[in-house]
């Protein structure tokens, strides 16, 4: 759960990180002002976000050892380490360089403030590298050894975790997925600026900086996705058959569900297109795929022993519907990107005036983040019974010391605590939006820190919402 | 025990010190917006101080978090499920105050600001109470199974001297945020702070007092290293007798660092009574020792080599950064002139 709203942050956090960054290099190379603006403009919205992915960060940490000592003391060998490495290389970096990036607008020069922003991006890149390393490694467990006695695993080659193929796909995917979500938030909160005819030339510029990245980034995705998913076939061969609701092994004409019911296991029924599976799959008209009854008998074969009836089957309909989602999504957005750049060509003044796609581009703002969730569902449930893949269940790894009743309990209030953040972020970042550019010249995070009677932001907000 | 265990044992002592050294006078600063601060301008200066380096400061939890569980799961899995309720309450204190400092400035209306300030201070009184509160009843002994879970009761986490440990880490922590401010400001706001060193210290010794005596009777720190127990708790009282010599001879810098060594000296306290165990358990069979508790070998030498790679150049960043932040902030009436 904390897991589901860590991520729907985090890669806003990281992509929007990244976003800054740029208009703030577009700014020091054009010295245009409108850049500067719209850095520190996005910059604080960046920072709502910044705020509560550390608080739920923090939270994401201990859990481990809260919820699942039982997995920790398994695991701890392996999955320390990332996480540590994580808060001394990443964090560090992140949180010192924001702290100068906010306060310092008018203390260094250009290059150099902007340099603290890039390594903040930076930081915030390389923390989601060593998060995913360590979730890579329950997808796919590389360079390892099992020792038995004390029922643990003990890393015996760190450049085989790192080098894990698993990661190798998942991260640019994670990565391309947080720019996407930036850029996309950025574009649709211009396109509703844009709808109030509010400030035309600087939304005008936001929207084609951020429409820039978010088509390069829907073609990263999608390309990364195209890579993982095809890794999958072999790898974790139930979480592909899921994804594409095969139950049968498929045959050579490659029949490929656009929709499909399911019960218990079978089909009931479905809108098929041929070919489509296997160039998908195999990038060719020929080749089959195992059906899930298969996998199941096989991965029974594998890992059930003294006659363990444990079923490996995964949330099919879950995995189903939350890969149409992505695939579909990715479509829009590379559409919507482009028609976009398209409106808001220099010497045109279509984006203006065809308002209805303003609309379509301002309501597009939540796509990510449910995207972003189908993406880590497919990841997390795909994996099902394990918490590390072929080693330890889910039932293994919880801690024996917690009962339902204190887990219930702090799974409600940190829902309630998160609802009410996430509320409060959303306003506040609302609130931004209305008070429009002008405020980012004379609040206090431009002013340097000695003028301490600085505007009351009471009196701005006033001003602004005649 | 290898002398990699011990080294790591040694360098989370370190991180928990380095947190409770620069965290100990954020919770300091978060407990003066409201407990201190007079009005909404002084509230202003005082949330300001710390503004660039909160969450700097907090990544030093973050890290001793993680480094405990790269370097001994065994330790990092059974204190976390053991205080789970306790850590639990230290995350929704550590998350309002954490939120507040950015969302109070943005608000509209003075009963939100207020609601955050509020938020602020008692969140970071809380946290270091339940920070406080944990080390001490862990020094205790706690229930443990011979797996290493914690089966405890609500008297073993609070009883009388682990409540007496919370209030000690948090007027610590209170005392040594007002040293802070000492350091960061001018004018009223300066004079004010250390007005109130002045009369707190006084109750700070009274309450050390009643601590070692507590200490005595309920843990074996005396009986098992009574010449290292003693000097560390001697270098404690010097630190707080010198941080109030500070307070009254109007060396800001002095009281500041004594303060800081003050919190410091509780975790080397700590973490010389825990030694060679990493959790006491009341039955001492079930303790959990440094030699069992860690990673494999190879994890160990990985994380040596890379944080002796990596540590330095942060600190040097971080340190650097204070630096860059080093002028005093003025107080609002001297801003006005």
């Amino acid at each position: 759960m904390t897991t589901v709203f860590h991520f729907f942050f985090v890669p806003f956090s990281i992509g929007l990180a990244f976003i800054v960054a740029i208009m703030e290099t577009v700014y020091v190379i054009k010295k245009d002002e409108v850049y500067k603006n719209m850095a520190k403009f996005w910059g604080k919205i960046f920072l709502y976000s910044f705020a509560v992915g550390v608080v739920t960060g923090i939270i994401q940490e201990f859990q481990f050892g809260m919820n699942w000592s039982d997995y920790s003391r398994f695991m701890g060998d392996i999955f320390g380490a990332p996480l540590a490495i994580e808060a001394l290389a990443a964090f560090f970096l992140e949180s010192t360089f924001i702290g100068l990036w906010m306060f310092t607008w008018d203390r260094f020069n250009k290059t150099i403030h902007c340099l603290f922003i890039w390594l903040t991006a930076f930081g915030s890149t390389l923390s989601a590298l060593w998060i995913l390393a360590a979730n890579s490694f329950m997808q796919n467990p590389v360079g390892y050894a099992m020792n038995a006695a004390q029922h643990k695993v003990e890393m015996t080659s760190f450049s085989a975790v790192i080098m894990n193929r698993q990661l190798w796909n998942e991260f640019p995917h994670v990565i391309f997925g947080a720019f996407l979500t930036a850029a996309f938030v950025v574009a649709g909160c211009s396109a509703w600026r844009l709808l109030k005819k509010d400030h035309e030339n600087f939304y005008r510029k936001s929207m084609k900086v951020s429409l820039i990245i978010g088509l390069l980034a829907c073609m990263g995705s999608v390309w990364s996705g195209d890579t993982q998913t095809r890794y999958l076939i072999n790898n974790q061969p139930m979480k592909f058959a899921a994804m594409e609701g095969i139950y049968k092994n498929s045959t050579e004409k490659g029949d490929w569900s656009l929709a499909q019911g399911t019960k218990g296991h079978q089909k009931t029924w479905s809108i098929e297109i041929p070919y489509v599976l296997n160039i998908l799959g195999h990038h060719s008209l020929n080749g089959t795929f195992k059906g899930q009854e298969q996998v199941n008998k096989e991965l029974k074969a594998k890992y059930n022993k003294n006659g363990e009836t444990r079923n490996y089957y995964v949330p099919t309909r879950t995995l189903f519907w939350s890969f149409r989602i992505m695939a579909i999504s990715a479509g829009l957005f590379g559409l919507v990107a482009i028609i976009g750049l398209w409106f808001n060509r220099k010497k045109s003044q279509s984006i203006m005036r065809q308002r209805w796609f303003l609309y379509v581009m301002g309501l597009m703002v939540w796509l990510p983040f449910i995207v972003n969730t189908c993406g880590w569902f497919i990841t997390e449930f795909g994996r099902y019974p394990w918490v590390v893949y072929g080693l330890l269940t889910i039932a293994d790894a919880v801690s024996p010391t917690s009962t339902v009743a204190s887990l219930m309990f702090t799974n409600i209030v940190y829902f309630l605590i998160f609802a009410s953040l996430g509320a409060v972020m959303i306003i506040l970042s609302h609130r931004v939006l209305k008070q429009g550019p002008d405020s980012v010249t004379t609040d206090g995070y431009s002013s340097k820190p000695e003028k301490t009677s600085k505007v009351d932001p009471y009196e701005m907000g006033a001003a602004h919402n005649d | 025990m290898t002398n990699l265990q011990l080294l790591w044992f040694l360098l989370i002592g370190v991180l928990f010190s380095g947190f409770f050294f620069l965290e100990g006078f954020d919770f300091g600063i978060g407990m003066a917006v409201r407990f201190f601060a007079k009005n909404r301008d002084e509230r202003d200066v005082v949330i300001q101080t710390i503004g660039p380096h909160w969450d700097g400061n907090e990544v030093w939890l973050i890290t001793a978090g993680g480094a405990m569980f790269a370097s001994f799961p065994m330790w990092y899995a059974s204190l976390f499920s053991g205080y789970y309720l306790v850590l639990f309450l230290i995350l929704v204190a550590l998350i309002f105050r954490g939120v507040s400092f950015e969302f109070r400035a943005n608000m509209q209306t003075d009963t939100w600001r207020n609601f955050w300030e509020w938020a602020a201070s008692i969140g970071s009184f809380c946290a270091a109470f339940l920070f406080g509160m944990m080390f001490v009843s862990m020094i205790q002994g706690m229930p443990i199974d011979a797996n290493g879970n914690i089966f405890g009761s609500f008297t073993d986490y609070v009883n009388w001297f682990s409540l007496v440990g919370g209030v000690a880490v948090s007027l610590l922590c209170f005392i040594h945020g007002l040293n802070f401010l000492r350091l960061k400001t001018t004018g009223e706001l300066r004079d004010r702070a250390q007005k109130w060193s002045k009369i707190l210290y006084p109750v700070l010794l009274a309450g050390e007092v009643v601590f070692v005596i507590l200490l005595y009777l309920t843990t074996d720190f005396f009986t098992k290293k009574p010449v290292s127990t003693w000097s560390i708790l001697i270098a404690l009282v010097i630190f707080t007798l010198a941080a109030w010599w500070g307070a009254q001879a109007k060396h800001d810098w002095a009281s500041f660092i004594a303060s800081g060594l003050s919190l410091i000296s509780v975790v080397v306290l700590i973490f010389n009574g825990l030694f060679p165990r990493v959790m006491i358990a009341n039955n001492s069979a079930n303790s959990i020792l440094i030699k069992n508790a860690s990673s494999s070998p190879y994890t160990l030498h990985l994380m040596t080599i890379l944080t002796f790679t990596i540590l330095p150049i942060v600190l040097i960043y971080f340190i650097w950064s204070y630096w860059v932040f080093y002028k005093r902030l003025k107080s609002p009436r001297a801003a006005e002139q």
